[in-house]
């Protein structure tokens, strides 16, 4: 299980997280939605050790990941894997490269099982035989589903997704979401996803939480969010530019 | 606070920050030997793309000043019929200084700036991050083979500099000059020795040192978009030309010294 506690953050003078809360249950998929600039992908960066907070907790599985030393964060994360907004595909490595870097430097596994696991894990996103594809020959959607191959290549137990239907048509964003749906059968994992994608929310989420002013304001299933009285809630499911809720 | 104290500030606080990239380089570096991971496959491919990106910079640079030595001092040496040191002079000029210098700022414009390119690249669009997340430590994977890339490699350029240079010259000073080629070399035998040599490649690997960390810095500190990755692109050759002919400075005088001190 995953607890947030308290957690404040700011850069300069803005305060980006002011005081979150949150408990991700293990094996669940939690959909963090919030407007654009909101601190969501701080906040997922957060989770795994990326960023440091300047006060606050992040409890996973009963340890907290903040006073963590490299050593520590490194084994904490090879259990686990993320999904960046652009993909953040290695330029100078193709495509089997790409999902081979984590089993290369971390497994003392042959060529012939990493190619054989590579190979599989490009089956798993529909992209078989792209292996020897540089990444500047893929398009959004594609790179979008090389970066989730890399993120599960090492079977991790937590996913974290950042913005991962941002950009692409919707035809895409159902294939992602539904890729994103069948990882959770197939391999169990928790799963948290950012997003401001209202309908990709709804299709992935067991649980969904708006972020906004730096905390968590509401949390629920998609029918609680729905029909919370929350006017913030009600504003950002409707995509109301009026109301309690300010542009960034 | 005012201009002056944000910049000495400013200054201060990137020197404190390449020393510790410096050190976090070194570090890694007897880690990964010690470990057995030292990825020499990694060190060749970034040896070789420096060598190719750089070599034919560096061998017209090397022909051009050594053939223009000749021809600036071998006129003036002529008239006071000196010309038979016109070899020695310009492999002396050569190896002590502008070798090293001018192979130095060859690379720092070419190598330095590619590198803080592709880094800050890497950095805008997540892929340092993205390498953290695989638990693996951007400085040991990217620094690490650049840093002693550029030292190895400004070394080995910086003899091809000497060699070019020295057949520029003697290209000139026989069709131009009236010298043979006989007492061009005798000449250079005669006044070249291996201290020369030795200091001017000493500077070259310090140079190396500083064009591969300052382009590194330049990289991890990039920050924006395009604008940002050009800005870090043109501050790396700035600041490692700078630093390059600040440091060749304390170099000369640290070697003359130890040359007056200790060696006959």
């Amino acid at each position: 299980m995953i607890i947030i506690s308290n957690l404040h953050k700011s850069f300069g003078s803005k305060q980006v997280l002011k005081g979150v809360n949150l408990k991700i249950y293990d094996g669940e998929s939690l959909v963090i939605l919030g407007p654009s600039g909101c601190g969501k992908s701080v906040l997922l960066k957060h989770i795994i050790g990326l960023v440091k907070p300047d006060s606050g907790q992040v409890i996973i599985d009963g340890e907290d990941i903040t006073n963590f030393n490299q050593k520590q964060l490194d084994a904490l994360r090879m259990r686990m894997g993320m999904l960046f907004q652009s993909a953040a595909l290695f330029d100078s490595l193709n495509v089997g490269e790409n999902i081979a870097f984590g089993l290369r430097r971390h497994t003392k596994l042959s060529n012939r099982a990493i190619h054989h696991l590579v190979s599989e894990k490009l089956e798993m996103v529909g992209l078989p035989g792209t292996n020897h594809l540089m990444p500047s020959e893929l398009s959004g959607g594609m790179r979008k589903r090389v970066g989730l191959a890399r993120a599960i290549a090492m079977e991790p137990e937590i996913i974290l997704y950042d913005e991962p239907t941002t950009g692409l048509d919707p035809i895409m964003t159902s294939a992602i979401d539904e890729l994103h749906l069948s990882l959770k059968e197939r391999l169990g994992v928790t799963s948290i996803v950012v997003t401001h994608d209202l309908k990709s929310a709804y299709r992935v989420c067991d649980r969904i939480a708006l972020h906004y002013g730096g905390q968590i304001v509401e949390i629920g299933t998609r029918e609680e969010i729905i029909n919370s009285p929350n006017p913030v809630v009600q504003q950002f499911i409707r995509g109301e530019a009026q109301g309690p809720m300010t542009l960034f | 606070m005012s201009f002056l104290q944000k910049a000495a500030k400013d200054i201060l606080d990137s020197i404190g920050k390449v020393s510790i990239l410096f050190l976090q380089t070194i570090y890694w570096t007897f880690h990964n030997i010690k470990t057995g991971r030292f990825a020499i496959s990694d060190l060749i491919e970034q040896m070789s793309r420096i060598g190719v990106d750089s070599l034919l910079m560096v061998a017209i640079t090397g022909i051009s000043t050594g053939a223009v030595l000749v021809v600036q001092m071998g006129f003036q040496f002529a008239q006071m019929g000196a010309q038979s040191y016109v070899g020695g002079v310009v492999a002396l000029s050569m190896a002590r200084e502008l070798a090293p210098i001018l192979t130095a700022i060859v690379v720092a414009g070419r190598v330095g700036s590619a590198i803080a390119a592709e880094i800050g690249t890497m950095k805008i669009t997540e892929q340092i991050d993205a390498l953290e997340t695989m638990a693996t430590n951007p400085v040991e994977y990217l620094v690490v083979p650049r840093f002693w890339a550029c030292t190895i490699m400004l070394f080995i350029l910086t003899i091809f500099t000497n060699v070019v240079g020295m057949i520029g010259g003697s290209i000139v000073a026989v069709n131009q000059i009236g010298l043979t080629l006989i007492s061009f070399k005798d000449s250079i035998l005669h006044m070249l020795q291996i201290r020369d040599i030795m200091g001017g490649l000493l500077k070259a690997t310090v140079f190396g040192s500083i064009v591969g960390i300052i382009g590194c810095y330049k990289g991890f500190t990039t920050e924006g978009g395009a604008e940002g990755v050009g800005q870090s692109t043109t501050s790396a050759v700035v600041v490692s030309i700078m630093l390059i002919l600040a440091v060749n400075y304390f170099l000369t005088v640290g070697i003359n010294n130890f040359c007056v001190a200790y060696l006959p």
